[in-house]
């Protein structure tokens, strides 16, 4: 049963309720390959073989009784490692954090266990998700299983890499400025950021608070939108998470159709700045829409213009509070100096051992910004532009159902090439940030390779607030154009992990 | 650290206007803590009272304490407050091992009550209007234990220990305008006010508020100015003074202390102080600088608290009564005399007086019971009077059969020890121990004359106007029935036979 690996989660999900295959079979396949594989793309920092096949036999057991737990009962699952498990170390991609094992899960890692989905693993990560390649991980970087020799974009590298390389059939991300998105779009699979609060932060290692979401990365859109199904829903824990339930996505992605549809084309996302290989990828994706059927107009955005700007000013205001916690007091690393060790020198000692340079960079900038006397030059203003934003995409969606822009300005980059030009860094977001900026759901879905490099693409989708049942529809119409194009998902071009 | 030079305080107040302002913490007494579900226990083991989110593990996110809302409402409305329709929470970031998180959560530029007034009645009479500016919610820290040094401070100390049960209890800051023209009272005024604040939230029932424990604590601000000068003069804000008479003696400290730097030319620094009760004087503690960056912004973990206007009524409509206004109402309802209602406020048995009173009895009766008999034996048995097994309704009881005529005085305190030894209600209590007046004047007639035969010229006497040598006869009485006897009716029934 090798071919397993190569299955869709709702594919796995059916041959698991049928019986014709056992989760245990299917956990193992995963996990197997993941022992061989990882050594080669860094996906996962951490790999327990015991819990996730307890797991998988509990799955099974409760089949056997009758009991199918959720759509995706019995398919395994890796797990981004900022998110806190019982039952495996949660570093953040930190030093400061190595070999923490949390005394409770998150919410979202609770609801994957209560669905029956056994945990492969946790997938590396920028450290404390600041980055959009996997080179801040104090782990080493992932590596994009098109390409070795290239990032698979981050922060989420590590479960964008596991299941474009069919390490894992699904996984979990979180998204703060593109973390989800951005590496969906160059490992050529599909990743989702939900609506702010559809999806508890409880147990999610915070970044910048008032940004961060988890969601789903998957080869298909379908798997997607069932393992969102399965981790959203108000959560006592999280007072931001919405109250009420945005539906099924996967009764959206089920019931797609393009009749009707209005798509709208971002006037300052629709340019030059834009690898020529990814701007013709979107092109294509936007004349197969109009052939199909579907009205497209360009809208104007004009405070797009400044999202970077406000979101490198408000991540790391929240990020250098958030992050204050790790001080050596209660858990995580403590690095006791030499000569007289007040508790001010511990702290510092920890920090400064624990912290490497992209999260000392944004403390201090955070810091910085909250400061008195620069508080409303900086994060004040930065707020403001955050409205304008709301503002444009209220604008924007009174004419539109949804914004197309593509994913990334470029495909996947050598390690190495921008890992000391920050700014190059930061401009990756360009197309993604305005999402978490506005609280609005986005996701982005493989449309081609770029013709210089060969390399995949993505396009984005961004929906109003609370519709994230419109984008699954659009992924899904967007994903059914490329399948009769292709034969197959994207994901099924990428060259053999095993021989690379 | 030693005493610093002193003005005399009467020649300071004759050259200085001074100007306070309070602010008072109160530690509320909810079941769980401001932000999670742990219990709000004083005095548990160190550390058994925490969760991911009151010790701030990574990736845990405070959840409001509805209670808690709930709880500083009451108190802004008692305070006269307006309450806020929306009122986020921001983050006060500083670093100290006590602070889970590093940043306290705490109410920054949107508290949810403010503007409010309150009457501070001083012990002649003499009554002062302080504004206040606002009450917000916040969390309180977690607690140090220094080790190794000499006096329990950070100072020389080892190393020190921490304590989070107390991190995430919930606190409510109440902060008062710039209170003026107090002078020569302003010390006595700053007690006053804790005191009014503790009063208020204990009839509430919102916090504890002991003192001793930390329940209420307050932090005195003191400047000085010239008569006349307009602008405020420099303030001080002295820390850890939590008694009430730490209140006064720290706020009349600071006055001598100033009026002397400024009488001689010198300035104040603008600064936080120690209160060292021990010796009564204060010590610097940080200046207040530009290190005091707090850095606050709204807390992204919360969305606002936006109390809907019918849920203020609601809790409006439970306040109870104000305890000024309470005391006021029941001496006069009462008529006791001054000395005698203090006795009762003093000793904190305004509740179990003014229960006994509902339940039937007299309210003087109730109030010798309760600062007599009840808390003689209280006292005896080392237990707060409130404490004790007996209930204003049974003491109102024993009360009404005395009145009756179904037990003597010496009898009623034989029920009283019966309630509290456990033997059940007074009635209960009668029956087992046979305490039964002998009501049938047969017997007690017979008594009488047995006893007059024996002192003939009793009669006589009382006749003649001397009516207290029936006493000698009563006594006999009661000899003879071993007690059990109304000693008035005895009386009565002499006096008759002398008719
Ligand atoms: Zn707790």
């Amino acid at each position: 049963m090798s071919d397993l690996i190569h299955k869709s989660a709702s594919e796995l999900a059916d041959l698991i309720a049928s019986k014709s295959v056992s989760s245990q079979e299917v956990t193992s396949a995963f996990f197997d390959r993941s022992v061989e594989l990882n050594p080669k793309t860094n996906s996962y920092l951490y790999l327990n073989r015991d819990t996730a096949i307890a797991a998988a036999k509990a799955a099974d057991a409760a089949l056997a009784n009758g009991e199918k737990l959720s759509p995706l009962h019995g398919v395994p699952i890796a797990v981004k490692d900022n998110l806190t498990t019982t039952d495996a170390p949660t570093t953040s991609g930190s030093k400061i954090l190595e070999g923490w094992v949390p005394q409770y899960d998150a919410t979202v890692v609770a609801r994957l266990r209560k669905a029956g989905l056994p945990i492969l693993g946790k997938t590396n990560m920028d450290e404390f998700a600041m980055g959009s390649s996997t080179e801040y991980s104090a782990y080493g970087p992932s590596k994009n299983p098109w390409d070795l020799t290239r990032i698979p974009g981050g922060s989420g590298g590590g479960s964008s890499s596991a299941v474009s390389g069919h390490l894992a059939p699904i996984a979990i991300g979180s998204d703060t400025g593109g973390s989800i998105r951005f590496p969906a779009a160059v490992t050529g699979s599909v990743g989702a950021k939900p609506t702010y609060g559809a999806v508890s932060r409880y147990g999610l290692i915070a970044l910048a608070s008032s940004l961060d979401q988890i969601g789903p990365v998957s080869n298909t859109v379908l798997d997607s939108a069932l393992l969102q199904d399965v981790i959203s829903g108000h959560d006592k824990h999280d007072s931001t998470s919405l109250p009420q339930s945005l539906g099924s996505m996967a009764d959206a992605v089920r019931s797609a159709d393009v009749k009707g549809l209005r798509v709208g084309v971002v006037k300052q996302l629709d340019s030059d700045a834009f690898q020529p290989g990814v701007k013709a990828c979107f092109d294509d994706t936007i004349a197969k829409l109009v052939a199909a059927g579907a009205e497209v107009v360009t809208v104007d955005c004009p405070s797009f213009e400044y999202a970077i700007a406000a979101y490198y000013l408000i991540l790391p205001a929240e990020a250098s509070s958030n992050l204050a916690k790790f001080d050596s007091v209660r858990f995580g690393l403590r690095v006791t100096p030499d000569g007289n060790p007040t508790i001010e020198r511990v702290m510092a000692a920890t920090r400064e051992a624990g912290f490497g340079p992209e999260v000392k960079r944004r403390i201090i900038l955070g810091t910085y910004a909250l400061s008195s006397g620069y508080y409303d030059a900086y994060y004040g203003s930065a707020q403001k532009v955050r409205t304008l934003i709301q503002q444009d995409l209220a604008k924007a969606f009174s004419q539109v159902d949804v914004l197309l822009t593509p994913t990334a300005p470029t495909t996947a980059f050598k390690i190495g090439e921008k890992v000391n030009n920050p700014l190059a860094m930061y401009l990756n977001d360009i197309a993604t940030i305005p999402a978490n900026l506005a609280g609005i759901p986005g996701m982005s879905v493989p449309n081609g390779l770029a013709f210089e490099d060969g390399l995949p693409s993505g396009v984005q989708i961004l929906a109003p607030a609370m519709q994230d049942a419109q984008m699954y529809r659009v992924g899904s119409i967007i994903e059914q154009m490329y399948l009769a194009e292709w034969g197959a998902p994207l994901i099924a071009q990428a060259p053999k992990l095993e021989v690379l | 650290m030693a005493k610093e030079a002193l003005m005399p305080y009467e020649q300071a107040i004759e050259q200085f206007e001074v100007v306070i302002g309070l602010e008072v913490h109160v530690e509320l007494n909810t079941k769980s803590k401001m932000f999670c579900g742990c219990a709000n226990i004083f005095g548990n083991e160190p550390n058994t009272n925490v969760c991911p989110i009151c010790i701030g593990l990574p990736g845990s996110l405070p959840a409001v304490n509805k209670k808690a809302v709930e709880s500083s409402i009451a108190i802004g409305l008692a305070l006269g407050c307006q309450i806020a329709p929306t009122g986020r929470f921001s983050r006060k970031n500083y670093f100290y091992p006590d602070l889970a998180k590093n940043f306290q959560t705490s109410q920054y530029d949107e508290p949810i009550a403010f503007e409010g007034k309150i009457n501070i009645e001083l012990e002649d009479g003499v009554v002062f209007e302080v504004l206040i500016e606002r009450a917000h919610m916040e969390e309180d820290a977690g607690k140090l234990t220094h080790i190794g040094g000499a006096t329990g401070r950070i100072q020389g100390a080892e190393y020190s220990l921490v304590d989070y049960n107390r991190a995430g209890v919930p606190l409510v800051e109440i902060v008062t305008k710039p209170v003026y023209g107090a002078g020569a009272r302003a010390p006595e005024l700053a007690a006053a006010y804790v005191h009014a604040i503790r009063e208020i939230v204990k009839s509430m029932n919102v916090s504890d508020a002991r003192m001793e424990r930390g329940n209420v604590r307050c932090d005195a601000n003191v400047s000085l100015r010239p008569h006349g000068q307009a602008k405020l003069g420099t303030r001080t804000e002295t820390k850890n003074v939590n008694s009430l008479r730490s209140v006064e003696n720290a706020v009349r400290y600071e006055i001598q202390r100033q009026a002397h730097i400024l009488a001689n030319g010198g300035t104040i620094t603008q600064e936080t102080r120690h209160w060292h009760e021990d010796r009564g004087y204060t010590s610097a503690g940080r200046p207040k600088s530009d290190a005091d960056d707090y850095r606050y912004f709204p807390e992204p973990d919360l969305v606002p608290v936006q109390p809907s206007l019918a849920w203020i009524e609601e809790i409006r409509a439970t306040l109870p009564e104000n305890p000024g206004l309470r005391r006021k109402r029941l001496m006069e309802a009462w008529g006791f005399a001054e000395l005698e209602f203090r006795d009762v406020v003093n000793s904190d048995l305004l509740d179990q007086v003014e229960a006994t009173v509902a339940a039937g009895a007299a309210p003087q009766a109730a109030r010798k019971w309760w600062t007599g008999e009840l808390a003689r034996l209280a006292n005896s048995q080392e237990v707060a009077v409130q404490d004790l097994s007996i209930t204003p309704a049974q003491v109102a009881k024993i009360q009404q059969l005395i009145d009756s005529g179904e037990l003597t005085d010496r009898m009623a305190r034989d029920v009283v020890a019966g309630v509290l030894a456990g033997e059940g209600d007074p009635e209960a209590v009668i029956e087992k121990r046979g305490l039964k007046v002998v009501s049938d004047d047969g017997a007690l007639i017979a008594a009488i004359d047995e006893a007059l035969a024996k002192q003939p010229d009793v009669l006589e006497k009382i006749r003649e106007g001397k009516v207290q040598a029936a006493g000698a006869v009563i006594g006999a009485v009661m000899q003879a029935m071993r007690g059990q006897v109304d000693a008035a009716r005895v009386r009565e029934l002499i006096l008759e036979r002398a008719k």
